[in-house]
């Protein structure tokens, strides 16, 4: 067991787990983005050969954990847990990956924080002894959630400037128990602590600008991991907010600096602003289950294996909305995941 | 806010009290970031994109009146068949979202942009089927256009009966 409680929401892992193997799958958009050289695979077409954009989003996640797989260099049926999720209704495209998989699963759904959420939940698992290795999945296709979400695809509405662009692909995340290898080899990622967040709702109740209604959240979860595990906001190198967007963003440093908190514009970025150019086109940014899960299972753990990052903390947010509850007027309740990535 | 339950220690340090000034203090924050607006922009770009789908239309009537036969009276059912067949064809080849991104108003408002909310619903739920897919969800979001084009044109309707007899029987 290595796991302690520090605080209310927060554990330490100590040992610490190893985070084994990624693998992103990324969809045409994102191909043509700043960070497209991270990515495994980019596929152009949004159908990958399916009949529908619901089973081109199982298999960008299926792809995803194959290839989290055979970086980790593990057997897929040496997997005890699979924990997954995404933003279909009745979250099928992680269940219906499942079914193919074959690996005792758990399906979750936090919005846009599943990427995270999954990342903790397999942490937990291997740390706790209740798994050797677990496998975290999450993503995200654009037409598929504008479909369910929004419009159709090819109806001609004006999107206005907050209005976040979902990313098409999947991550993948294998977790090892702290022992599962003799010898880590230098450079090994390990996942030291991890900080569950409450949802923080301040009655933002416009759909299109999702960065606005999570960014509270993320406030919340950044200012509760700094008091419960003891550091400042500079232990680390970068803090990456899941999909803020570049409105959510602003709002953040706002919201860190009324509460007394600096961090520094080059220690503290949002995955959705990354994703994606900043030209007119791309809006607010990228959002969505993918857009943490690529970054991180791409860009950050390339950036952490050319030694440009050590310490990361991964902070993703989520809009725990339904088209109906924003039909019936409700406000939308944001949550934001951290969890930590470090090499000693 | 009617779901929560009603505060009855009205002082400043309620947990009520202290979540209003919050979300106040949040309101302020988020007017603070608002991105521009552009709306000058927007409305002249929809006025000059509006009246070029109308100028092709009045291009296309002119056609037909010129060399296919057709009369002042017979032309307009043929033009709107035709310029609904081509917002039909741009919207399948994935252009017409792009227009309405930059054009607003000026491509939803003309006969086009009704075109356009027909065929991406048809499209989009084509992968469900025909009837239950296509059929069902057609309408999904052209039915509220055509509901209260309905409703707010019998309304108009009894207005100038109204007024017509009122003014008959009254002068």
């Amino acid at each position: 067991m290595s796991v302690n409680l520090a605080g209310r929401q927060t554990w330490l892992f100590n040992p610490a787990p190893l985070l084994l193997g990624t693998g992103s799958v990324a969809g045409k958009r994102e191909g043509e983005g700043p960070l497209a050289s991270d990515f495994d695979v980019i596929h152009k077409d949004p159908y990958l050969g399916q009949k529908s954009f619901e089973m081109a989003e199982q298999k960008f996640i299926e792809e995803a954990c194959n290839l989290a797989v055979r970086w980790a260099g593990v057997g897929r049926d040496e997997i005890n847990l699979h924990f997954s999720g995404d933003l279909q209704n009745q979250i099928t495209s992680s269940s219906f990956t499942a079914r193919s998989l074959s690996i005792p699963y758990f399906g979750l759904f936090g919005a846009c924080s599943t990427s995270v959420e999954s990342m903790q939940l397999a942490a937990l698992a291997a740390a706790g002894g209740g798994a050797k290795l677990a496998l975290a999945s999450s993503g995200s296709h654009t037409n598929a959630v504008e479909k369910q979400f929004r419009y159709p695809n090819e109806y001609g509405s004006q999107k206005n400037e907050t209005t976040q662009i979902t990313v098409t692909g999947a991550g993948a995340a294998v977790i090892a128990a702290p022992d599962f290898l003799p010898a880590p080899p230098a450079g090994q990622i390990r996942i030291t602590s991890a900080t569950v967040g409450r949802i923080v709702d301040l009655n933002v109740t416009d759909p299109f600008n999702m960065g606005a209604a999570m960014a509270p959240a993320a406030c919340d979860t950044l200012l509760t991991h700094f008091k419960e595990r003891g550091v400042r906001p500079d232990y680390y190198d970068l803090i990456l907010t899941g999909d803020l967007g570049r409105v959510g963003s602003n709002l953040l440093v706002d919201l860190l600096t009324n509460a007394g908190v600096f961090i520094p514009e080059k220690q503290l970025n949002d995955a959705g602003k990354m994703i994606f150019s900043a030209e007119p086109k791309n809006l607010a940014g990228g959002s969505g289950c993918g857009c943490m899960a690529v970054t991180a299972c791409g860009h950050i753990r390339r950036e952490i294996a050319r030694g440009r990052l050590q310490k990361v903390l991964l902070v993703a947010t989520g809009a725990l909305l339904s088209p109906l509850t924003t039909q019936q007027q409700e406000s939308i309740p944001g949550i934001a995941h951290a969890i930590s990535w470090e090499v000693f | 806010m009617s779901a929560k339950p009603k505060q009855t220690d009205p002082s400043p340090h309620s947990a009520a009290a202290q979540m209003q000034a919050r979300e106040r203090e949040y309101q302020q924050l988020q007017q603070n970031n608002q991105p521009p607006q552009h709306l000058l922009r927007n409305c002249i770009n929809a006025f000059w994109t509006g009246g070029l789908i109308c100028l092709i239309a009045q291009g296309v009537q002119q056609l037909l009146l010129s060399y296919a036969g057709f009369n002042e009276q017979t032309v307009g059912a043929p033009t709107s068949a035709i310029m609904i067949v081509l917002a039909i064809i741009l919207t399948a080849l994935g252009v017409y979202d792009r227009i309405s991104q930059f054009a607003g108003a000026g491509s939803a408002v003309p006969i086009t942009g009704f075109a356009n909310t027909m065929s991406s619903a048809a499209m989009e739920y084509r992968s469900e089927g025909f009837v239950l897919g296509v059929g069902g969800n057609m309408f999904k979001v052209a039915g509220p256009v055509i509901v209260f084009g309905a409703v707010s044109g019998f309304v108009v309707a009894i207005i100038k009966v109204l007024i017509l007899e009122l003014g008959g029987a009254g002068l």
